[in-house]
């Protein structure tokens, strides 16, 4: 009795104010908003530029374009993300004009977004190697452009074959999005951090934020199954999606 | 209407197709035939420029295929294409893989186009299957699907490679009646395929290739069947093999 009497009183830090009329449970639920706001538009960056970069690496014939389509994925693929992440606020926001007084939630969503669209990139080039190469004539041949080849035939079937490795890139994405932290974005880690000196419950403090990221994790996962089970093309089994 | 002159081509350093020319005549059913790898499909795919030539020249209705400021999306939304392997859009009903061309590259209205693609479908028979997807159909009818986007178009000339030769027996039929019917109504036609019997039915030419992709025979159906012995060595060493069963 008395141990959980314990264990709940040390849990009432959370409602504690912080010294600013905010309590330490509204200050994690703000924070959980910024990893969740952080992943989220680091997620909408990586998919236009990951979509377009490996869309671009399956163009044959043009060999600017897919030099530029291989370099963009090495580099935002082979640079440690902490060190994109510094890159981007010390040294691209210093040298390019304008980028001065961009917010820091913006540079780390550009970090995190970059880095994310080099993976995602390898995936949708991949998911467009594995298509029969006949549809690509079949398109071609009925008069669509190359663009609209890709358009209507090429890029939704790449789509339904790439949501597994998507769903893990989502995940990804929102587990990264702790090295937002390090530029002073108010999210989950930082304050984890903070309240953990200020308060010295290390314990609850790790075990809530933990919570908080698998919880996160389990709406990602719902929403990309829930997308799998829309998308899902009639007549083709789960595996033969796109491979028939 | 379709005009080869020395069409040569080459992957690499190995030539597929040499100085090939040929010539087909509004209306005109061509059969295409020889012994795998000897460049039939490479051929097909050369007169809407899925595969591009190295040299010589294509004309289509007037239209220089090998000339690179030919709009080539254009002109190839006026010959149909039906490939050995369906290609169908699986993720497309088969109402939309009728229609999506018709609307996206010929700018036909929604109604208009299902109505046209709805005729076409009517045509094959498969009217009942237009709210399925391709994935839901046999291969004999997911081929008739194809023939039908073909003709949507209304194209001025239909090429097909090898479109009965991924399929199971019993549905070499139902397609081959198809096509009998498209040659029979004056369609022009170019067909790959080693079905002699819808050779003899309804070609007017046979045309014989060998490896190498060189054009061995370009006779008249009745000049190539009528004869045997008539005929090149390496053909009838062709004929003999395929005819044998
Ligand atoms: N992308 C390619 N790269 C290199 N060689 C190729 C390529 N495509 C085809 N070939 C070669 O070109 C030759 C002609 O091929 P093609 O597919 O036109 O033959 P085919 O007569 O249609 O044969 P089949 O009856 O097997 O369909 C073959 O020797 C083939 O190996
Ligand atoms: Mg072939």
């Amino acid at each position: 009795m008395t141990y959980w009497q314990d264990v709940w009183d040390r849990w009432q830090f959370l409602w504690e104010d912080r010294g600013d009329g905010v309590t330490y449970f509204q200050w994690m639920i703000s924070a959980w908003g910024y990893t969740v706001a952080v992943a989220a538009t680091s997620l909408v960056i990586a998919l236009v530029f990951g979509i377009l970069i490996g869309t671009l690496r399956t163009i044959s014939g043009h060999r600017v374009i897919s030099a530029f389509a291989a370099a963009w994925v090495e580099l935002f693929r082979n640079i440690p993300i902490l060190v994109q992440l510094f890159i981007w606020f010390f040294v691209i926001s210093e040298l390019v004009p304008g980028m001065k007084s961009l917010p820091g939630f913006v540079l780390a969503c550009c970090a995190l977004g970059f880095f994310t669209s080099a993976r995602i990139a390898e995936q949708i080039r991949a998911g467009i190697q594995a298509l029969p190469a006949g549809q690509r004539n079949a398109g071609l041949a009925v008069g669509f452009t190359q663009f609209q080849t890709y358009r209507y035939v090429i890029l939704p079937q790449t789509f339904r074959i790439i949501i597994p490795p998507l769903t893990s890139e989502a995940m990804n994405i929102v587990k990264n999005s702790s090295v937002a932290f390090a530029v002073s974005i108010p999210e989950l880690i930082s304050f984890a951090m903070q309240t953990q000196e200020e308060t010295s419950r290390g314990i609850e403090v790790y075990l809530a934020a933990t919570l908080l990221y698998a919880l996160t994790a389990l709406i990602v996962n719902q929403v990309m199954s829930f997308l799998e089970r829309r998308t899902r093309i009639p007549g083709l089994t789960p595996q033969a999606q796109g491979a028939h | 209407m379709i005009e080869m002159k020395s069409v040569s081509k080459w992957y690499g350093a190995t030539q597929v197709l040499n100085d090939c020319s040929v010539k087909i005549n509004k209306g005109e059913v061509v059969v295409v035939c020889g012994p795998s790898g000897s460049g039939k499909s490479t051929l097909i795919k050369t007169i809407n420029a899925l595969e591009p030539i190295q040299k010589g020249e294509i004309w289509v209705d007037g239209i220089a295929v090998h000339d690179r400021a030919t709009n080539l999306p254009k002109m190839r939304s006026r010959v149909g294409m039906v490939f050995q392997h369906f290609e169908l859009f699986p993720h497309l009903s088969v109402a939309d893989n009728l229609t999506i061309a018709q609307v996206k590259v010929l700018g036909r209205r929604k109604d208009e186009a299902k109505k046209r693609g709805l005729q076409m479908l009517e045509r094959v028979g498969l009217i009942e299957h237009q709210h399925k997807f391709p994935g839901q159909l046999s291969g004999g009818q997911q081929q008739r699907v194809a023939i039908a986007r073909a003709l949507s178009m209304d194209p001025i000339i239909m090429l097909f490679d090898e479109p009965t030769s991924a399929l199971d027996p019993e549905m070499v039929g139902e397609v081959l009646d198809v096509m009998v019917g498209l040659a029979s109504e004056g369609m022009t036609m170019m067909v790959v395929t080693h079905e002699m019997g819808f050779a003899r039915k309804v070609s007017n030419r046979v045309i014989f290739m060998d490896v190498g992709g060189r054009i061995l025979e370009d006779t008249t159906k009745d000049e190539f069947f009528g004869n045997i012995e008539d005929r090149q060595p390496r053909t009838r060493e062709f004929l003999n093999k395929i005819l044998q069963y």
